[in-house]
């Protein structure tokens, strides 16, 4: 069994655009499902609008969902009471696109790091300071800033902040939505670096958002694509990445910069023939796409 | 791409201080420190750096944009037979826009909400005395047409809020390129975009360039847009440029350890291998070392690197690089 299993995720927003017309429907995920194995780093790449990060967030119930399931470990997520949520939550840990926005700037880096552990009642302070002071060692970060505010950190660190607080209660699930995105260039490696240290030493299981394909290519065993709230292809990385069957991943492949480039070489998308019906067929050994 | 005659843009040592603010050892804190480079006409240079490096306010520069604290101390910058930076600020008025365009990151601050886009296409057109009345508003929806804006005039009567990013961006190039300057300064034009989107821009400024022999700099903090369309590039770190020539050859074959390193740091190589990474963090331009700013970073660091901050070492014609491993003497 998969720890992770989203089936037919929906999440629908209602629209008005004058407050006396008619509200029209949005479906922001549109019938998602993957499953993500034990240890696994598994990508869900698109572009912005794509649903992607809403999909990530309907899981853990930032958002709530309007249908379909997550099964995590064999529970409903969907369907357990608060209190029995709570407890799950501390399995299922979060790291944001911006470390600047996502710290409290009233909180020192040590108690940012910390607060997960009070909240869950973990440990005597002695023994939560224990533990921070480790996760600090873990992140790469000297034990001397625990006293700094996220002001007086770099932007590199107040990510590392971010992972360590996500990894405070021991996670199995580290839910990753560009972590990288915000950072200066020459130090996006050191953080990537980090996560797969991070995931091969405590055997996490990765679920990596992000629109970079390079990025998703290197850390991730298996991806999805979304366009418009749907998967329109899935599979192994290697197979998905070497051959891509959907016209909208060919089109986003091309478009890498870096890639070869050149107008002529593009391939360009047509979204008046994307089929939003359309279901996912097997195209090759552990791949599909519709 | 210039055979003959003077680059269109020349910069030499421009010299950027931040008012007011001194670093340890009492020296004033440099945007940019000595910065010099040319654009030929119908040639792309892209000026590529992390946040701090100062190319920004480098771009910002030539037109004397940049805002306070920071002030320009020395250097010329040449454009058309004149030094920008002698100019009066009535003179100078008329080469903004005019003669020189410029893109901003964000279209959503660059334009005005409150006018349509055809509208303020045909104000820039009006104040430079290129067009007026309906003959201008005629002209914005070319413009918009040529940016490849389906359905320009009604799109002329859009709102800003009512396009999408890619969108405003495009209405952006084509308030940049309405007067038809010669030369245009594009500011992460597509760091706010979608991949496909972005490329799609990128795609656009070099047929505006095929087909109007525009110059173009191209401030970046990508090297995989600088691949993609630039002729030279240069490498800011710190406020100086730390190598610059020919894209493909700075690409192929760096010459500075730190260019080096952002290309290693790259994914993509190996999936799954750790990657090349740049220890330690973008200094703080208060706290650079006496040395190459780059040393305390870097894994060819010897000991010259902290004695003094490199010049320029010339590797062939256009090709230029700031660090002591390219010191014959040195070594």
């Amino acid at each position: 069994m998969s720890l992770v299993e989203v089936a037919g995720l929906v999440k629908t927003y209602e629209r008005r655009h004058a407050p006396w017309g008619r509200p029209s429907r949005i479906c922001a995920v549109d019938r998602v499902s993957f499953a993500i194995g034990a240890g696994e780093t598994f990508g869900l790449v698109g572009e912005s609008g794509s649903g992607k990060t809403t999909t990530v967030r309907c899981m853990l119930r930032l958002v709530e969902p309007t249908a379909g399931s997550f099964t995590f470990r064999g529970e409903p997520v969907f369907d357990l009471p608060a209190a029995r949520l709570r407890a799950l939550r501390r399995d299922m840990q979060m790291v944001f696109q911006d470390p600047g926005s996502s710290l409290n700037p009233r909180m020192t880096a040590g108690a940012i790091v910390e607060e997960g552990l009070v909240v869950h009642r973990q440990g005597s302070p002695a023994e939560r300071r224990e533990r921070v002071r480790d996760l600090f060692g873990l992140v790469g970060l000297d034990d001397g800033m625990m006293g700094r505010y996220p002001r007086e950190l770099s932007g590199g660190q107040r990510q590392r902040i971010g992972i360590a607080r996500a990894l405070a209660l021991k996670p199995a699930l580290l839910v990753a939505d560009e972590p990288v995105t915000a950072l200066d260039v020459s130090i996006q490696a050191q953080v990537v670096n980090l996560l797969m240290d991070l995931q091969q030493r405590l055997g996490l299981t990765l679920l990596l958002v992000a629109h970079d394909l390079s990025l998703v290519r290197h850390l991730c065993t298996r991806v999805a694509v979304m366009y418009r709230g749907r998967i329109v292809e899935t599979g192994r990385a290697d197979a998905v990445f070497s051959a891509p069957a959907h016209r909208y991943t060919q089109a986003l492949m091309s478009a890498m910069p870096g890639g070869a480039g050149g107008p002529s070489a593009r391939l360009r998308y047509d979204a008046g023939s994307f089929d939003p019906g359309a279901e996912l067929r097997e195209v090759g050994p552990g791949h599909w796409a519709t | 791409m210039s055979e003959q005659g003077p680059p269109l843009l020349e910069v030499r040592g421009l010299t950027i201080e931040f008012v007011g603010a001194r670093d340890g050892a009492g020296r004033a804190v440099r945007a940019a420190d000595g910065v010099s480079f040319d654009i030929g006409r119908g040639e792309i240079l892209a000026l590529a750096g992390e946040s701090g490096s100062g190319k920004s306010v480098t771009a910002l520069s030539i037109l004397r944009l940049v805002p306070p604290p920071g002030r320009i101390v020395s250097g010329t910058v040449r454009f058309e037979g004149r030094d920008l930076l002698a100019l009066e600020e009535r003179d100078l008025r008329r080469v903004r826009g005019a003669r020189i365009g410029f893109v901003f990151q964000e279209p959503m601050t660059a334009l005005n909400p409150a006018f349509t886009v055809g509208g303020q296409i045909a104000e820039a057109l009006e104040v430079h005395g290129v067009a007026r009345g309906a003959a201008a508003r005629a002209r914005a929806v070319e413009w918009l047409d040529a940016v490849r804006i389906p359905d320009p005039a009604r799109r002329a009567r859009d709102f800003p809020h009512q396009l999408s990013g890619g969108m405003r961006q495009r209405v952006l190039i084509a308030a940049a390129m309405a007067c038809r300057p010669p030369l245009v300064i594009a500011d992460e034009p597509t760091t706010a975009l979608d991949a496909t989107i972005q490329a799609d821009i990128l795609d656009l400024l070099l047929a505006m360039r095929q087909a109007y022999g525009l110059s173009l700099l191209l401030i970046t903090h990508d090297l995989g847009i600088v691949a993609r369309v630039a002729d030279r590039a240069a490498v800011m770190y710190a406020g100086r440029i730390v190598e610059i020539g020919p894209a493909r050859e700075v690409l192929a074959s760096p010459g500075h350890p730190y260019t080096r390193g952002l290309l290693a740091s790259r994914p993509g190589h190996v999936p799954g291998a750790r990657l090349d990474a740049i220890p330690g963090t973008v200094p703080d331009p208060a706290m650079l070392p006496p040395g190459c700013a780059f040393a305390p970073r870097c894994r060819d660091r010897f000991a010259p690197c902290d004695a003094a901050r490199p010049d320029a070492f010339s590797l062939s014609p256009g090709r230029a690089v700031r660090c002591f491993l390219h010191n014959g003497a040195a070594r």
